[in-house]
């Protein structure tokens, strides 16, 4: 067994562990960081395959962010641990069943026959002054730079739609409003008040 | 070596068990997003898997645009399940019930 095959196979195992025991852990909390060291995994997978900056996105992104997200969300709502799991064995079975047909499925059109490495040859490992992000860049700045807008004009629409989501209109906020400007009499803005000066009779 | 077949089984494994995990979990929203996420990185596997046999680097641009609206995904889930919690107060997907659908 070779260390590349060793490396696998560890990867692989905490990647597949962790995963359980993000599905089957009674606790959300647990559940993420969990399934953060399930990410962990498919990282270490991805730089196997050579894959560096999708591996490092991945870290960054998904644990830095959107994992951390997910854990304010958990400790801000108050989440009722006795009604989650109500019918947590009645679904089960069927549960196990499509997955285990899922998985025989798939490993007789997957397997070694189909892409095995008689068929699919292992490509040979990068020079060590290979650079993935440069190939990354000159593809994505090129070829597929039309997309790319695209995918940073969904990133601002989705900031624009969750802001907006759990805005909530507060009373005391200090806010423009235009009908009401424009409406504006003059009487409604200066007011005059005729007041007797005590001054003018001493004279 | 580690052939392209082990890492595509590897994937269709990872994947089923974010389908189970959505099978048993169906009452709690915050657990069927991170569900959907262990769905979406084996799909990723497999892009990764295939452009590094193959040579092509089109998958990982693949599964950059993947991460980038799973990302969106995430952020306006998480939005409605916040909302839904204020106006329903339980993240239940039994209390949505409201449509009637």
């Amino acid at each position: 067994m070779t260390f590349d095959q060793i490396l696998f196979y560890v990867f692989s195992f905490w990647f597949i562990a962790s995963s359980l025991a993000m599905i089957f852990s009674r606790n959300a909390a647990k559940a993420v960081l969990f399934l953060i060291l399930s990410f962990f995994s498919a990282a270490s997978i991805w730089i196997l395959l050579e894959a560096e900056f999708l591996a490092i996105t991945l870290i960054l992104v998904y644990v830095g962010a959107v994992m951390v997200l997910f854990l304010f969300v958990i400790k801000m709502l108050n989440i009722d641990k006795s009604t989650l799991r109500a019918k947590f064995a009645g679904y089960l079975p069927l549960g196990l069943i499509v997955a285990a047909i899922i998985i025989a499925e798939m490993t007789l059109v997957l397997g070694g026959n189909q892409f095995g490495l008689d068929v699919v040859a292992a490509p040979a490992r990068h020079a060590a002054d290979y650079s993935n992000i440069t190939v990354l860049a000159m593809q994505l700045y090129t070829t597929y730079v039309y997309p790319f807008e695209l995918a940073a004009v969904l990133l601002l629409i989705a900031i624009i739609a969750a802001i907006t989501l759990v805005h909530r209109n507060e009373l005391n906020r200090k806010k423009q409003s235009i009908s009401e400007q424009v409406n504006v009499q003059a009487k409604d803005r200066v007011r005059l008040v005729s007041i007797n000066s005590p001054n003018k009779e001493n004279k | 070596m580690v052939s392209l077949s082990d890492y595509l089984i590897l994937s269709a494994v990872i994947f089923c068990i974010g389908l189970v995990g959505i099978f048993i979990n169906r009452t709690n929203i915050i657990t069927l997003l991170m569900c959907v996420e262990l769905i979406l990185v084996a799909v990723n596997t497999n892009f990764i898997a295939f452009s590094h046999f193959l040579g092509n680097e089109a998958g990982q641009i693949f599964v950059f645009f993947i991460l980038t609206v799973a990302a969106a995904e995430v952020a306006i889930g998480l939005a409605i399940l916040t909302l839904l919690f204020r106006n329903k107060g339980s993240i239940n997907v039994d209390v949505t019930n409201s449509l009637k659908g």
